[in-house]
């Protein structure tokens, strides 16, 4: 049989691998040429690529609209950062009251202490989306808020386990380049392989329409929790890789307009597109730092202006209102990357096929 | 702990709860004709309570002139901020005028931080609301009384125009079928303004009030009362303007209460209303006097 499209496996095949070795060589020449700091912006970038996925799981696959993201990653910074850090740091660290016995004395190397902060944020999740899944669109919105809430004026309270409104103060610095974009590219992965099983395919179904979903057979409350769950597990284990990566927690940092900063890349990038979350997680962090000189003093030629905090998250809110209302679908849409689509567009030259051979 | 005491913090509960009220009815009241969380609503509250500070503070007006023309900025911005963030989504999903109200949000309090200073700025409390009385050996600061009958008296309002004028009926006729309603040939998009103005000038006096209550301004004051507020009208009956009502009083007693019978539980203060929430929402989910209408398929 003559067909023009004999191997097409083993082409993108072979421009995915180029490009991760190439990725993987960029990294290296990162780590290599740039100064710290602007290694630990790459690394944010890692880090709000796993939180954007996360939410994007979630608000855009599942079609449920969560707003409880900055609680799931606030157990989870809490839960790696109490394990990993060293009997001596917590003696350090809680000065008001000692913290509880059987936790003082538990220090876990990081990969351990990672997992478990993640797999108790999905636990947590799991508990929250039995109770909160019954509600729909609006009010599981603001239940999920709530939640968070709770979970950050818990954390301010609970003094001998989390030290209250101090916070938990020089942690180690484990999150390296490598253990940021290590999880990030798992996560990606994972996620890629999640959507495109029977799992995923059912997400989807939820979110374009629940009641048919329900009539094909699909544990729809299920498979709700179960997205949930997920999320939750992935949202912690970003926050894990925040608490080493700012190596200083308080439980401030996880007000819910934490949530917004992750809904804003989400958004941005395409609710229901991994590609979109990824591109926007990267062009937010970097523009959030690129802009910075917003918030200082400006010269706009004719005039100096003092120097205005803020005036770069009205850029980033005016930003997100600008793509809601004009653009809803922001970058991608839910269209995906692929090698082929490059191909369609003529970055890439053809493989030979005809127009209209159904190239996908 | 005495009798004294508990009176007390009811006469606190009460001018706290009628303040959860008035924002309340706002969520309500939006809810009811677009089927819309205004995330924005609180932020509403706080531009009330900024504007009346610089009208007395910047352009030195008497506190009655400030408070008034307070209101009707408040108001105008209400309208607007309907007209831009969410008319043009009218016909769009759920979500995406949901994340609108949420950038909404967004936008005004960062807009707050900049134009207005994240420091936040003493309120200066006029002075026949400054005055303590003592009524049967309580102490009751003047406006905490002030607060529940200016309440009351907006309330008496409001419900004259909801039920008893034409524009009222044009509204209930709105938050039953929208669709209907505009066969029926009412003006949907003025009854929106209409209701977006009632709710925002409703929210700007209890900016204005909340600010003589606790004479404090930050440009994020409203996130906190804003989210309670929905809460307060979810529990009640979202779109029920007797439930808002309700809802709020019981918000405010609860909190107040709780943490004069249970000193304990000071530090908790702040979660008493998503708890309250998520146990309504399981028990009861159209709330105490909501109607409970299945789901339309």
């Amino acid at each position: 049989m003559d067909n023009p499209r004999k191997n097409p496996m083993s082409r993108n095949a072979a421009l995915t691998l180029a490009a991760s070795i190439a990725g993987l060589g960029l990294l290296f020449v990162f780590e290599a040429t740039f100064d710290p700091f602007t290694m630990q912006i790459f690394k944010l970038c890692a880090i709000n690529v796993i939180l954007a996925l996360s939410l994007n799981l979630i608000n855009g696959f599942t079609g449920l609209f969560s707003l409880g993201h900055a609680g799931f990653m606030a157990v989870g910074a809490y839960t790696c950062a109490i394990l990993a850090m060293t009997p001596a740091q917590k003696t350090a660290n809680f000065i008001l009251q000692p913290i509880v016995p059987w936790l003082a004395d538990v220090h876990l190397p990081f990969l351990p202490a990672l997992l478990i902060a993640g797999l108790f944020a999905g636990f947590i999740g799991w508990l929250l989306g039995v109770v909160a899944l019954r509600l729909r669109d609006d009010y599981l919105a603001i239940a999920t808020l709530g939640f968070s809430e709770i979970i950050r004026v818990v954390l301010t309270n609970a003094q001998p386990i989390t030290n209250g409104s101090l916070g938990l103060k020089g942690l180690p610095r484990y999150t390296t380049m490598w253990w940021a974009w290590g999880a990030a590219i798992a996560v990606t992965v994972f996620l890629v392989l999640l959507i495109r099983s029977s799992y995923g395919r059912a997400f989807k179904s939820i979110r374009d329409n629940e009641i048919a979903a329900e009539a094909m057979g699909i544990d729809v409350f299920g498979m709700k929790v179960l997205s949930f769950t997920i999320s939750s597990f992935l949202a912690g284990i970003a926050g894990g890789l925040l608490a080493h990566y700012l190596t200083t927690i308080d439980p401030k940092q996880f007000i819910f307009l934490k949530t917004f900063d992750i809904l804003l890349i989400v958004v941005l990038g395409g609710v229901g597109s991994i590609t979109g979350s990824i591109v926007a997680a990267i062009a937010v962090t970097l523009s959030m730092e690129v802009l910075r000189f917003l918030d200082g003093p400006l010269n706009l030629g004719f005039m100096v202006t003092q120097g205005i905090p803020g005036l770069r998250m009205v850029f980033f809110s005016a930003l997100l209102m600008i793509v809601v209302i004009f653009r809803q679908q922001g970058l991608m849409g839910t269209s995906e990357f692929s090698w082929d689509a490059l191909a369609r567009i003529g970055l890439l030259p053809r493989r030979g096929a005809k127009p209209g051979t159904g190239i996908e | 702990m005495d009798l004294q005491t508990l009176l007390q913090q009811f006469v606190n509960a009460l001018s706290l709860g009628s303040l959860y009220a008035l924002l309340a009815i706002g969520y309500t009241m939006v809810y009811g004709v677009l089927r819309l969380i205004n995330f924005a609503h609180g932020d509403v509250f706080m531009i009330g309570g900024y504007l009346a500070f610089y009208g007395v503070s910047l352009f030195a007006m008497p506190w009655w002139l400030a408070a008034c023309l307070a209101v009707a900025l408040t108001t105008l911005f209400g309208v607007g901020l309907e007209r831009a963030a969410y008319r043009p989504l009218r016909d769009s999903p759920r979500i995406s005028i949901m994340i609108s109200a949420i950038g909404a949000s967004f936008l005004i309090e960062n807009l707050g931080i900049v134009l207005f200073d994240a420091r936040p700025k003493a309120f200066a409390v006029p002075g026949p609301f400054a005055a303590n009385h003592v009524i049967g050996g309580l102490h009751v600061a003047a406006v905490s009384l002030i607060i529940p009958v200016v309440t009351t008296v907006l309330l008496a309002i409001l419900l004259w125009i909801v039920y008893r004028t034409k524009t009222g009926m044009a509204m209930r006729a709105v938050s039953t079928d929208i669709e209907a309603a505009r066969l029926m040939a009412i003006d949907v998009d003025r009854i929106v303004s209409i209701t977006f103005a009632i709710g925002s000038a409703l929210a700007a006096i209890g900016g204005i009030l909340w600010a003589l209550k606790y004479p404090r301004l930050e440009p994020l004051m409203g996130i906190m009362p804003g989210l309670k507020c929905f809460i307060a009208a979810v529990v009640g009956g979202i779109g029920s303007i007797a439930g808002a009502v309700l809802g709020g009083l019981l918000l405010g007693v609860i909190e107040l209460m709780t943490v004069a019978v249970l000193p304990g539980l000071t530090g908790y203060k702040d979660a008493f209303a998503f708890i309250l929430l998520i146990a309504v929402l399981l028990v009861r989910p159209a709330g105490l006097l909501g109607k409970n209408q299945g789901e339309k398929v």
